[in-house]
């Protein structure tokens, strides 16, 4: 038995294949167009290919009032959550996290809360900086579970997806297709490269882009950051904290600036655009999200700059709760398009051989 | 509050591309253009929302257009779909003017793709507009917006004085008031009369009640009536229209390019008796589409029944409904509706006049019945491989040809000579150039060169 949601896509998709007008905006259309009729597990993997740059809604003859009543990134952004919440275990927490932003910002106070305990009962037994309020080993006994657990979860999500979309054994060419793709974003520039429509109605911009942009490329740096400082405390015994001029600062920095500014700039976007043309449901828990990715950058530029401040226990506890609430939630929250995206470039890659 | 529309120099009537092309031209010369478009801005555009595509000369490679497409061989192409019913003069000029145009659409916010799918035949004589007609006059509404265009939306005009050789106002309901305009110039791009239904009945008689409307529900034709019934000269012919064979199930109005059904060369078609009317493989379909909606009409109830079986689902385009399916004929005609025991014979009688053969769904490939009255001359494969789908027919109207009668200057001719400050352009005015069938394309053509020619000639006029 197919959802509702899916059911109703595939309503949808069949006038889209009659018509297609929309053929060069985005990888959607060339998808949806090889196919004649559609399995469940083909409308998940279109699904997961829109990017909801919304270009075909703006250019659909069928919109709403008319009776056709066509809103493909509305109903593709529905099929898209409820493929995300079947397929990541446990799905009752994903339905949670997905739809309630209280939720999400209910795990940061728990996590700041955890933080601040072992920063008290656990406390540091020597270090300098931040190791001062807590101990390596006592972060490390923290994060790494809270960063594995989730990676291990979306894993499980990743392969129930390849089995639903019909997968086959992949080939590097797929993979370095879909990560060009994602690298670029190319599915945001509205296939003419003028950007897409999320910004004002049928205007094109390239704001929604270059913040994703911001926010993707600034969250790898962090990454980076940590990864470097990781490898320079284990293979060269040399801990933190380290000057402004290292590479784990630099990398940090920059990263975190462009973190803050990318999700400034979504939130922005998130507020005027047509919750209709997303997935409505789920408007809270993507906000929340965003806004934590905000707030794990903020708050790490802020201990950047007040390393030395008296609320140094409090920052440092502010900053490692939103950050370990954003690594457990990674499965359950709009993180995982990131993995499902890419997934489902991949299989489009397959599909275009 | 309203913006001032009184202090305009232009009004323009109407909203769809030659609307647009009119009042983006004229307001790059400096003139103030107020645009009064009769539908809510969710329906804008008229039937350009509908379009996709621009047929352009081009004497070598043009923006995704390759090889290319000369003055000749466009007319040739022209003459061949009218059968002369055209203006040479102002063709020719049209066609010319295509190949300035393309590049001019693009600076005004135009973006072309190469061909769609299933219309590679078009690559080298049309240029596709990236996401259809809609994104093309989304696009031209924000640059109209940025060159400072008034556009009332819900603006009905319901008539436009003329007095001798001069149009002294321009009257119009919005917001449920009637309101009157004194401009320099005004210039009509409000399309044809094609969703009056009852004037469609009138022209072309009782069976148009039946027909569906595939554009816009706006175009009734007001202000074209109006200006003919004050002695404004009019071209084409007033009882026909532009009608193609769609979906049955299509609604009255707006359907669009979704209802348009394919499938009728792979198939065989009966009407509401169950009897075949109509050789099915005369030709390719892009050639005979056109002619299916007028065949169609002519049958009783002005319905026709199109029947594949399995062999042939693939071989044509989706449309917007899936067919009626069954897995026995009779069960499928039941479920169409026609008499079994008719349709029945027909079938059996069809089927066995088909041979051994290739097939070959893409050419004419001479697979033709033997032995029948009627018979189906390519394509001819019996209907016997459960299971059945089926797809009802019914006229789909396009456009209508009446239209007011234009000169090269795009200025409308009234009883006296030319209406001195009166312009014509779009579907309004296409019936001089296009007085029969129809050339994918074409009318995006002739609005968009007529509309900037209006445009000009009435920003001149007003300086």
């Amino acid at each position: 038995m197919s959802s509702e949601s899916i059911v109703e896509a595939v309503r949808q998709l069949q006038i889209c294949d009659a018509c297609r007008y929309c053929e060069g905006y985005c990888a959607v259309f060339p998808a949806l167009h090889r196919k004649r009729a559609f399995a469940d597990g083909d409308i998940t993997q279109i699904a997961n290919l829109c990017h909801n740059c919304r270009g075909c809604y703006y250019a659909c003859q069928f919109t709403e009032p008319h009776e056709f009543n066509l809103n493909l990134p509305g109903i593709l952004a529905r099929v898209r959550q409820e493929s995300w919440q079947d397929l990541t275990a446990p799905s009752g927490l994903a339905r949670l996290f997905h739809s309630h932003g209280t939720a999400l910002a209910a795990t940061v106070v728990i996590a700041f809360a955890t933080m601040i305990w072992a920063a008290k009962a656990i406390g540091s037994t020597g270090g300098e900086g931040f190791y001062a309020v807590l101990s390596h080993n006592a972060m490390v006994a923290i994060f790494l579970p809270a960063f594995v657990m989730p990676l291990v979860l979306m894993a499980v999500g990743l392969r129930n997806y390849w089995r639903r979309v019909g997968g086959i054994p992949i080939r590097v060419t797929d993979l370095t297709w879909a990560f060009s793709q994602a690298a670029t974003m190319r599915n945001l520039s509205g296939g003419h490269g003028d950007g897409c429509n999320f910004e004002d109605e049928d205007r094109f911009s390239h704001t929604r882009r270059n913040a994703h942009h911001a926010t993707m490329y600034g969250f790898l740096l962090c990454f980076t950051s940590t990864s470097v400082a990781t490898i320079m405390h284990y293979a060269f015994d040399m801990p933190a904290p380290y000057p402004l001029f290292s590479l784990p600062k630099i990398l940090g920095l920059v990263g975190g600036v462009l973190l803050c500014l990318g999700t400034l700039v979504l939130v922005m976007l998130k507020l005027n655009s047509s919750r209709d043309l997303g997935d409505a449901r789920v408007w809270g828990g993507e906000m929340a999200f965003v806004v934590l990715l905000f707030v794990v950058s903020a708050s790490g530029l802020v201990l950047y700059a007040g390393g030395d401040s008296a609320w140094l226990t409090e920052l440092l506890a502010f900053h490692l709760g939103a950050v370990l609430a954003f690594f457990l939630l990674t499965p359950f929250s709009k993180m995982a398009h990131g993995f499902y995206r890419l997934a489902a470039l991949t299989r489009e890659a397959q599909l275009r051989r | 509050m309203l913006p001032r529309t009184d202090a305009s120099d232009i009004v323009i009537i109407g909203g769809g591309n030659a609307a647009l092309c009119a009042a983006m031209s004229a307001a790059e010369l400096g003139a103030s253009v107020l645009m009064l478009e009769g539908a809510p801005k969710p329906y804008r555009g008229g039937n350009s929302r509908h379009t996709r595509n621009f047929r352009c000369m081009h004497n070598g490679p043009l923006s995704v257009m390759h090889d290319s497409y000369d003055e000749e061989e466009y007319f040739q192409d022209l003459l061949k779909v009218t059968a002369g019913k055209t203006d040479e003069h102002l063709a020719r000029m049209t066609i010319r003017r295509s190949e300035e145009c393309l590049p001019w659409m693009e600076a005004h916010g135009v973006r072309f793709q190469p061909s769609l799918s299933g219309t590679l035949s078009l690559g080298r004589t049309n240029a596709f507009f990236l996401g259809g007609g809609k994104a093309l006059v989304n696009a031209y509404y924000r640059t109209a917006e940025k060159l400072g265009i008034v556009v009332l939306y819900e603006a009905a005009v319901t008539h436009v004085e003329l007095e001798g050789d001069v149009a002294q106002y321009v009257e119009f309901t919005h917001n449920g008031q009637t309101r009157r305009l004194q401009s320099k110039a005004v210039i009509v791009a409000s399309g044809g009369f094609q969703s009056d239904i009852d004037w469609l009945t009138r022209a072309w008689g009782p069976a148009a009640k039946n027909f569906l409307i595939r554009g816009t529900p706006y175009n009734k034709g007001k202000v074209l009536k109006d200006l003919l019934d004050q002695g404004a000269k009019s071209v084409g012919d007033p009882t026909q229209c532009h009608a193609v064979a769609i979906d049955g199930r299509a609604p009255k109005f707006d359907g669009g390019i979704v209802t348009r059904l394919d499938c009728v060369p792979f198939s065989v078609v009966l009407n509401k008796d169950g009897l075949r009317f109509y050789d099915e493989g005369e030709d390719i379909w892009p050639k005979r589409y056109a002619i299916w909606g007028r065949l169609v009409a002519a049958e009783p109830d002005q319905v026709g029944y199109s029947i594949i079986d399995s062999k042939s689902i693939d071989l044509f385009m989706p449309s917007v409904f899936p067919p009626i399916a069954a897995d026995t004929l009779p069960e499928l005609l039941t479920a169409l509706g026609v008499p079994v025991k008719a349709g029945m014979a027909t079938i059996e009688a069809f089927n066995a006049g088909c041979r051994e053969g290739d097939f070959h769904p893409t050419e004419l490939d001479g697979l033709a019945t033997e032995g029948l009255n009627l018979p189906k001359t390519n394509w001819a494969r019996p209907i016997n491989k459960p299971p059945f789908y089926g797809y009802s027919l019914r006229p789909g109207v396009t456009f209508t040809y009446l239209g007011l009668k234009v000169d090269e200057n795009a200025q409308v001719q009234g009883a006296d000579g030319p209406i001195t400050n009166l312009w014509a352009a779009g579907e309004t005015m296409a019936g001089s150039i296009l007085g029969q069938g129809y050339m994918g394309g074409f009318g995006m053509t002739i609005g968009t060169v007529f509309g900037r020619i209006a445009g000009r000639e009435a920003a001149k006029h007003v300086q």
